[in-house]
């Protein structure tokens, strides 16, 4: 089984919310991401999402901006992204979901890309800039590798759309928590509950909700109205702040605010 | 066999108009919308308000009464005598979009989008602009409306451009400068899409040029379409005939698609794009993106795109800030395909010396922009007849540009 299914699978029947984690790859290093993402698995954290860094992105705000020019700046490829992954594989089995543009996705081409990710052990992709009319392709193509392509519902989504949305979706759903960019918002919004409740009835697929969640107040929050908790900006943050200093420190330092983040998603009462 | 023929070309040319784009917005495979969920909605409903607009004869009444009375259209075919003389070729035709209010073709599309941002009731505009002409053209359309704007530019074109930027605060504009990436219009375009992502409730993004999502390549376009409708009507009574060649240039493809269009089905009337050369044709010196570049994903639609192997979009160079983009529209893609329109390019020297002497020769001082086009014109009259015709579409007053040029050429203003 996809280790993103066999996940929430073992989450559900427990019946607890998954958390997890946002980091962009090669920032500042692709040593340190791989330092990271096994010290968010020793630390609790359920699945990783690993941002492919792109020139040009419009779906993301203003600090995974930052954080993409910060990996690009040393000239990181898709290639090497795929190989960090597979060295993660040596040491653990922590379910990892990558957020890649179309521009890129586009660029190296679908059927290559899910290959060669499947081979690197990565368990499916977000694809922030690709609606749902234009992803037939990939998620035709991941289907076959049982790789899986989860797709976005945003507040906006129209009924027509969330229908078509859940309908295709792959692994979970990702819902766009505040409408707007990734960043952080500090309130999440209060019709969030009646929205997840009314697509939790359309689908037996899990619902994760990012974009906003920044503080352990938050994430728990979120917990209680949805099956995933992703944070990204504010981790992206907390490793920019550490970034000066040695990467044993920054890892430590960063794994313990995601801890305190697992602590809070998970501690529903 | 000559029936046979005309019946072909009126398949052909029927084909054309009710194909392209498809209904999801393809051009062939370009265009589309990539664009991140929140996006979708927003798009939905612009498209929809604006195809009713479009079959409305209130809106057309209103949008040409502006465009006549407030723009100044029609803008005039001008005989280039002196230029035509010295080159020796056919005859030279300037499209006189520089003396539309505002001094751009831009001002077509910014008034026909303020328009129906209005009629979508959103009290807010947002732009991206490069050489600040549609930053201006915008910020002129908001104020006449009294609606509050926006404009993201980048640092970078803040300082090549600082009179744009000056007019854009006298109109009562707010111009935010953006400072990621090359400072260049693809990052403003990025700050002002996401701009949008958080406010679309009530803001109407103005995208400048027939470049990002569906429906915006469309409808940017059939706001464009009157230079070419203008030209079509002008030439016929100027010469009692269409001309052998339109010559344009081409940033995101606005202005060239605009006086290109009318003419599309008339399969004797060459389409030329000309594209920035820059210093010369390793990546990072120019944006000569038809010329030189690859399909890809940039900015909502596919097209073609100066991008590295990994897709990371590359370093483009333009002494023209309005062409300064590794993009472009996915209907020149499209036309280059076909083999409809041919895309060709000239270097910042060239086009320097084509505002030059332009000016002298007949009195007006063309955007760089447009410099660009008369450049390529310069080498290729020589070696046609004289008994063509060629029409340029002069898309803009070179007013702007006089600190640039002057800089380039070593004087200090
Ligand atoms: C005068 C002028 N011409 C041309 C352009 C290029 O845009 P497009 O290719 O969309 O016409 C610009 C853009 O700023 C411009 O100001």
């Amino acid at each position: 089984m996809n280790r993103i299914d066999a996940k929430f699978k073992e989450l559900k029947e427990k019946g607890v919310p998954a958390f997890i984690p946002f980091i962009t790859a090669g920032d500042p290093s692709l040593d340190t991401t791989r330092e990271l993402i096994l010290e968010f698995d020793r630390r609790g954290a359920d699945m990783i999402e690993l941002g492919v860094p792109y020139s040009d992105p419009i779906a993301d705000g203003p600090v995974i901006q930052s954080s993409y020019y910060r990996a690009l700046s040393s000239g990181i490829k898709l290639a090497d992204i795929l190989e960090l992954v597979r060295d993660v594989r040596k040491k653990s089995e922590i379910p990892i979901v990558s957020m890649v543009s179309q521009s890129i996705l586009f660029k190296y081409g679908c059927k290559e890309f899910v290959k060669n990710a499947v081979n690197a052990g990565l368990d499916g992709a977000t694809i922030p800039d690709l609606p749902i009319e234009e992803a037939e392709e990939i998620i035709e193509a991941g289907k076959m590798k049982d790789f899986k392509v989860a797709c976005f519902i945003a507040p906006t989504t129209t009924d027509d759309r969330v229908d078509l949305i859940v309908r295709k979706s792959q692994g979970f759903l990702y819902y766009i928590s505040v409408v707007g960019i990734t960043g952080s918002k500090n309130e999440l919004a209060e019709e969030l509950t009646n929205n997840i409740r009314k697509i939790k009835k359309a689908t037996s697929l899990p619902v994760a909700l990012g974009f906003g969640i920044s503080t352990p107040e938050q994430a728990r929050t979120a917990g209680k109205i949805a099956d995933g908790v992703i944070v990204g900006s504010a981790i992206v943050r907390e490793i920019e702040k550490h970034s000066n200093q040695e990467s044993s420190i920054l890892v430590n330092k960063v794994g313990e605010f995601v801890e305190e983040l697992v602590n809070s998603t998970k501690n529903q009462n | 066999m000559k029936t046979m023929t005309n019946n072909n070309i009126n398949q052909s040319e029927a084909f054309y108009a009710q194909n392209v784009p498809d209904k999801s917005g393809h051009f062939g495979e370009y265009g589309g919308k990539f664009v991140p969920e929140t996006l979708m909605p927003a798009l939905e409903q612009l498209e929809k308000e604006y195809l009713k607009a479009k079959e409305d004869p209130i809106f057309n009444k209103e949008l040409k009464y502006y465009l006549n009375e407030y723009v100044g259209r029609p803008s005039p075919l001008y005989f280039a005598r002196r230029l035509t003389e010295k080159l020796n070729g056919p005859k030279i035709y300037l499209k006189r979009e520089d003396l539309n209010h505002t001094g751009a073709h831009k001002i077509n599309n910014t008034m026909g989008q303020v328009l129906l941002a209005i009629r979508m009731g959103k009290k807010r505009i947002i732009a991206e602009t490069g050489a600040g002409q549609h930053g201006v053209a915008t910020a002129t359309a908001a104020a006449m409306f009294g609606l509050e704007c926006d404009v993201y530019m980048g640092e970078e074109d803040i300082r090549r451009q600082s009179l744009n930027v000056f007019k854009m605060k006298l109109l009562g504009a707010n111009v935010i400068p953006v400072k990621t990436g090359s400072k260049t219009l693809k990052d403003a375009t990025n700050e002002a899409l996401r701009d949008w992502m958080s406010s679309v409730v009530n803001t109407h993004y103005i995208i400048g040029s027939v470049v990002g999502p569906h429906p915006y390549p469309v409808m940017v376009r059939d706001f464009q379409i009157v230079i070419g409708q203008e030209v079509r009507e002008q030439i016929q009574s100027a010469e009692g005939r269409l001309p052998d060649y339109i010559i344009a240039c081409v940033g995101g493809g606005s202005n060239a698609i605009g006086i290109f269009y009318p003419f599309i089905e008339d399969k004797d009337v060459k389409l030329i794009g000309v594209e920035a050369g820059g210093w010369g044709y390793d990546v990072g010196q120019h944006a000569a993106t038809l010329s030189c570049g690859e399909k890809g994903v940039l900015h909502g639609s596919l097209s073609y795109v100066l991008q590295d192997d990994d897709g990371q979009t590359s370093q483009v160079h333009s002494i023209s800030a309005g062409l300064d983009y590794p993009g472009v529209g996915p209907e020149h893609s499209y036309l280059k395909d076909i083999h409809r329109a041919d895309y060709v390019s000239v270097t910042d020297d060239e086009a320097v010396e084509a505002f030059s002497m332009c000016a002298r020769l007949e009195g007006i001082i063309p955007a760089l922009e447009a410099s660009h086009a008369i450049a390529y014109t310069v080498k290729f009259a020589p070696t046609l007849d004289k008994d063509k015709v060629i029409v340029i579409n002069l898309s803009g007053s070179g007013d702007k540009d006089s600190f640039e040029v002057a800089r380039k050429l070593g004087i200090d203003l």
